[in-house]
């Protein structure tokens, strides 16, 4: 039960882009094309649950037991630069159709904040386990391409209308995340 | 490029926020009040001239091939420097910033610089693109931050303007307003560019 409470409230009441502000900049970034928001999510999600878990147990059994907390963000992005390089690297090896899927998304995904956030969110989550991390670092995957392939949709429809100059590209887009994120708003107060 | 010129590109040509629309998580996510958006431009602004001072000076000792890992370091210990100061000192402004003061390291802005500029200028040019592109970024987040308060709450800095009993736009200083504000801010900017 408290996981599915998890689920709900990181895919729609807190949704992390809509509400959190995270990972705004590939959602303004990629977001003209279904197809390619739905790569950019399944790289994301990868990402965001391996990182989630090696900053996990690095935080748990590094930091905190030798007192290092202090220098939690240089690890955790350490951590991040070094496994996107790594996931690149073995995926290249591995799963050569799966790095064609995702091989343009992932250099990107160092400098996305929705990665970092939820590394530093999910330990500070309350009686915080590796399991809750992990589940809750899903849901917010979940969320930011719920969030992507929504927008992506409306912006395709977008380009066929007539737009005034100055509001063109970037400015219309933005508006229109807003009015998104007034929807989003209506599922507050589903979950505490 | 005289001194001047590269001071001076950030405010308003180069500015990182209207112009180049780097750092937009920031922007919207702390921009609910005028004060937040200057702690955080103030903020962001220190590490960026740090970072830049530093990366200018070492640039020539850094192997090619790990350029971005090592500028991502002398980062992220400007961003921890930054936030153990804000813990001690300004505990209220800490709070009200939060997560996004570690996110300070993602910020596109900072390692843009660093790479665009910082790599390849000497010390003082570095040290004022970093100062110029700062002050234009909290310029845009204060901007931001007044216009979302003025209408959300009917204050700047806090300072009422409005009766008591008057009605403001809730929503502005709720997220949806962050996007809608921005959006109509850059819209009018373009707008008075190809005037």
């Amino acid at each position: 039960m408290e996981y599915i409470l998890i689920i709900i409230s990181s895919v729609f009441v807190n949704n992390i882009v809509l509400t959190q502000f995270l990972g705004v900049c590939p959602f303004l970034g990629v977001s003209n094309r279904i197809s390619t928001s739905l790569g950019m999510s399944g790289a994301v999600m990868f990402v965001m649950v391996v990182s989630t878990i090696v900053t996990y147990i690095i935080h748990e059994y590094v930091l905190v037991a030798f007192s290092l907390t202090y220098i939690r963000t240089i690890t955790f992005i350490l951590v991040i630069a070094s496994l996107v390089q790594m996931v690149e690297i073995v995926l290249k090896k591995t799963s050569p159709p799966l790095y064609e899927a995702l091989g343009v998304f992932l250099p990107l995904i160092t400098t996305n904040c929705t990665i970092l956030g939820v590394a530093v969110l999910s330990i500070g989550l309350e009686d915080s386990s590796l399991v809750k991390a992990v589940v809750f670092s899903v849901a917010q995957a979940v969320g930011f391409g719920l969030a992507l392939v929504v927008f992506a949709g409306l912006r395709e429809q977008l380009e066929l209308l007539k737009i005034p100059k100055g509001m063109k590209g970037i400015p219309v887009a933005l508006v229109t995340a807003g009015i998104l994120a007034m929807a989003f708003m209506g599922f507050a107060g589903i979950v505490k | 490029m005289s001194n001047i010129k590269i001071l001076t590109k950030g405010f308003i040509k180069e500015n990182p926020i209207f112009a180049l629309l780097l750092g937009i998580c920031p922007t919207l996510g702390v921009t609910s009040s005028a004060q937040n958006g200057l702690g955080m431009g103030i903020a962001t602004t220190f590490v960026l001239v740090m970072s830049n001072i530093v990366i200018s000076l070492v640039k020539t000792k850094i192997p090619d091939k790990v350029r971005i890992p090592s500028f991502v370091v002398i980062i992220a210990g400007f961003v921890t420097i930054v936030e153990m100061l804000l813990e001690a000192y300004l505990p209220a402004l800490y709070e009200q910033l939060g997560l996004f003061i570690p996110l300070i390291v993602v910020n596109c802005i900072i390692l843009g610089r660093a790479e665009a500029f910082a790599s390849k200028n000497n010390m003082i040019d570095s040290f004022l693109d970093g100062l110029g592109m700062g002050i234009g970024f909290t310029f845009a987040l204060t901007l931001l931050g007044s216009i979302r308060e003025m209408l959300g709450s009917g204050t700047i800095f806090s300072i009422s303007f409005l009766p008591d009993n008057a009605t403001t736009i809730l929503l502005f200083i709720l997220p949806p307003g962050a996007f809608i504000a921005l959006g109509y801010i850059i819209a009018v900017i373009n707008k008075l560019k190809k005037v």
